[in-house]
């Protein structure tokens, strides 16, 4: 009975001096940042498991942070930018902690998965500055970044909707979600503000990994005659690259097209047919992770933390655009000319892109 | 869309789907046939995909049109060398044959993801410039009807895992070498006392299901996703793993469930174009394949015997 109390008490002394540790660390960390002058802003990110080489937004804020840190000439470590990498979603809180204890005078969480460990770390170091990329946290540390991607899949739908021989194309979407529906709803919106005679077909492939079930949709879409298809799916859209690619090479005569999203995808679409190389991909709606990253940053470096709001980050902010259009476009300079047409409309104003399916009924142009 | 077109979607669609299961399920029956557990399919096809995409980038210059096959090849030594592991552990040391087929699936997504980055340097390969393609078969393209739904616009690695099967099913069923090696999985003791080297029958089940999954891991790769990530592989073995069962171990069922899955697939994805399911809600659709697997495994299969000393370690002597 004595023993174990005794066990107890040692524990407790333990925990205790653990905490007050962490906590000395903290404050020490804090101390150094309130007094100044001994080091330079310092800015960090949690990746989630994809990495920084994920080819898709860990990799594209990655980027913003290099570019940075470049410009500002901070060198990359604990004096300047660093990142941390999750290996589960259990990593996330103990790394943005880390981060927090280390000092960092910004601290990114990248992408909607973290967004409760961003919102609990946030309360727990409320002298920390936090951003999240593609989620929305209310606190008053926290920025909050969202883009507009409806606004980059409109552009793209332009552009498909004047490549269209057949009136008829097609739009895979990942699985069920508020960005994904603001990728479909623009894209939509697009097709029909270029080209009100062609529809589109939507299909979901409920799956952001599965390249088979994307193959087979693409074969299904183009089997029925939908010539340009737009893939905003992940890794199952590396299915429909593949059917068109296959397709290409076995009959270089059909005009297929395929769109790719996120970042500039060209290089997915090269395929020899026909004896020579050509390229199914017209063009990418791409999402510029790594402009928001810089551009929050540098506000936050001039003492402008937009905390507690949520940045949207759209056309006019080069947070989303198209990647360049295909030369082998027969209408190449229609195309761009349109698309030069629509940015600056939907810069100025004018032309409000419909983020949801309920603002695609009510929209149109005049 | 009329009928005709429907089927032309469908059946490439389902043999394309089924060509990786396929593969891989019939390494399953080898294993499990010679009475080890192989719950290590999928990691087997992670190594089958890592390495055909990574020999197919290396030697694409070097071989030409014939690179997807014989990386094929690579992809089939690299998945029986990885085999070995789990046959060591699990036959040489005793260990639990479920422990050490979980262990196989966690190292291989490891190495490989480790390996793309330090060969690479990024998470991910580029994309392979020859993979298998869709291909029309010669002579019996024209004939007619069949011709145009079965042997067009499809994939030479369809009709060969099919082909595949059918040697798996004579081997196992019609040599002394399958009978050997499907004693030693349901009574090790008695072939034992036949003079079967149990343990060496039970090395080679492990290590032909080891090739065989790597061949149904580099097909996936080179014909559908045409490179490597983490997301290349992502539950494809333990489909397989349920093809087997479903096909209760026999390598024409393995085979038989691993295309009706895909019929399934694809059955879900053609449903919103026709007229009939036209106005059923795609939840209904997106889980009808899973929907259609439970109700064939409960009503139609029977029950399922996986031979009777799977999963059992043999030790001579005791009983």
């Amino acid at each position: 009975m004595k023993r174990s109390k005794i066990g107890l008490a040692l524990s407790l002394l333990l925990a205790v001096g653990t905490l007050l540790g962490a906590c000395g660390k903290a404050n020490n960390n804090a101390g150094n940042n309130a007094t100044g002058g001994k080091k330079g802003f310092t800015v960090g990110m949690v990746t989630d498991i994809g990495g920084i080489d994920d080819k898709s937004f860990n990799q594209s804020a990655w980027k913003g942070l290099q570019d940075f840190g470049t410009a500002n000439h901070l060198s990359q470590g604990k004096n300047g930018y660093d990142y941390l990498q999750s290996q589960s979603d259990a990593d996330y809180a103990t790394n943005l902690n880390t981060l927090s204890r280390q000092g960092f005078d910004l601290i990114y969480g990248i992408g909607y998965l973290m967004q409760n460990d961003v919102d609990t770390v946030a309360k727990q170091q409320p002298k920390s500055h936090f951003a999240i990329i593609d989620a929305e946290v209310k606190e008053p540390n926290v920025a909050s970044v969202l883009f507009r991607e409806n606004e980059s899949s409109f552009l793209a739908g332009v552009v498909a909707g004047m490549t269209t021989k057949t009136n008829k194309i097609g739009f895979i979407g990942g699985m069920e979600s508020d960005v994904i529906q603001r990728f479909e709803s623009g894209f939509v919106a697009g097709v029909k503000a270029a080209n009100p005679n062609a529809t589109v077909d939507i299909q979901y492939a409920a799956s952001f990994s599965d390249a088979a079930k994307g193959q087979a949709i693409a074969s299904r879409m183009y089997s029925s005659g939908d010539d340009v298809v737009f893939a905003a799916a992940g890794a199952t859209g590396n299915g429909l690259f593949k059917e068109a690619r296959d397709r290409k090479a076995k009959n270089p005569n059909q005009a297929i097209w395929v769109i790719g999203v996120d970042q500039d995808q060209s290089a997915e679409g090269i395929v020899t047919a026909g004896g020579k190389q050509v390229n199914v991909v017209i063009t990418s709606a791409m999402k510029r992770v790594d402009n928001a990253v810089k551009d929050l940053t540098t506000k936050t470096k001039n003492g402008s933390f937009p905390g507690g709001k949520t940045s949207i980050y759209g056309l006019a902010e080069n947070g989303v655009g198209l990647s360049t259009i295909n030369p082998a476009l027969p209408n190449k300079a229609a195309v761009e000319k349109a698309v030069s047409d629509w940015t600056s409309k939907i810069k100025s104003g004018t032309v409000k892109v419909p983020a949801t399916r309920a603002e695609l009924k009510t929209f149109s142009v005049k | 869309m009329s009928f005709m077109e429907v089927l032309m979607i469908i059946i490439p669609s389902t043999l394309l789907w089924a060509a990786p299961l396929v593969f891989t399920a019939l390494g399953g029956v080898f294993s499990e046939r010679s009475g080890v557990v192989n719950i290590g399919l999928e990691g087997l096809m992670w190594i089958g995909a890592f390495s055909s995409i990574v020999f197919n980038l290396t030697f694409v210059h070097v071989f030409g049109n014939w690179t997807p096959w014989i990386s094929l090849l690579a992809a089939m030594v690299a998945g029986g060398l990885f085999a070995i592991l789990h046959a060591v552990a699990s036959i040489t040391f005793r260990a639990d044959h479920t422990v050490s087929g979980v262990a196989i699936n966690l190292l291989a997504s490891g190495i490989t993801l480790f390996l793309v980055k330090y060969i690479y340097g990024k998470g991910e390969t580029d994309i392979i410039q020859k993979g298998f393609s869709k291909i029309d078969i010669p002579v019996l393209k024209d004939i007619p009807v069949i011709g145009k739904l079965f042997f067009q616009d499809t994939y030479w690695t369809s009709y060969l895992a099919i082909v595949v099967a059918f040697i798996a099913w004579y081997i196992i069923y019609k040599t002394p070498f399958g009978l050997r090696l499907r004693s030693c999985g349901e009574h090790p003791m008695a072939a034992d006392t036949m003079g079967i080297n149990v343990t060496k029958m039970r090395y080679l089940g492990v290590i032909i299901s080891g090739m065989l999954g790597g061949i149904g891991g580099g097909v996936y790769a080179e014909a559908i996703s045409s490179n490597f990530s983490h997301a290349t592989i992502s539950g494809q073995g333990f489909m397989a793993l349920a093809a087997m069962i479903f096909g209760k171990w026999h390598p024409l069922g393995a085979m038989g469930a691993a295309i009706f899955f895909g019929f399934a697939q694809s059955i879900s994805i053609i449903g919103s174009s026709l007229p009939l399911l036209k106005n059923i809600p795609d939840v209904y659709l997106l889980i009808a394949p899973y929907v259609l697997t439970i109700l064939a495994l409960t009503g139609f299969i029977g029950r399922a015997e996986a031979p009777k000393a799977d999963g059992v370690h043999y030790i001579k002597g005791s009983r």
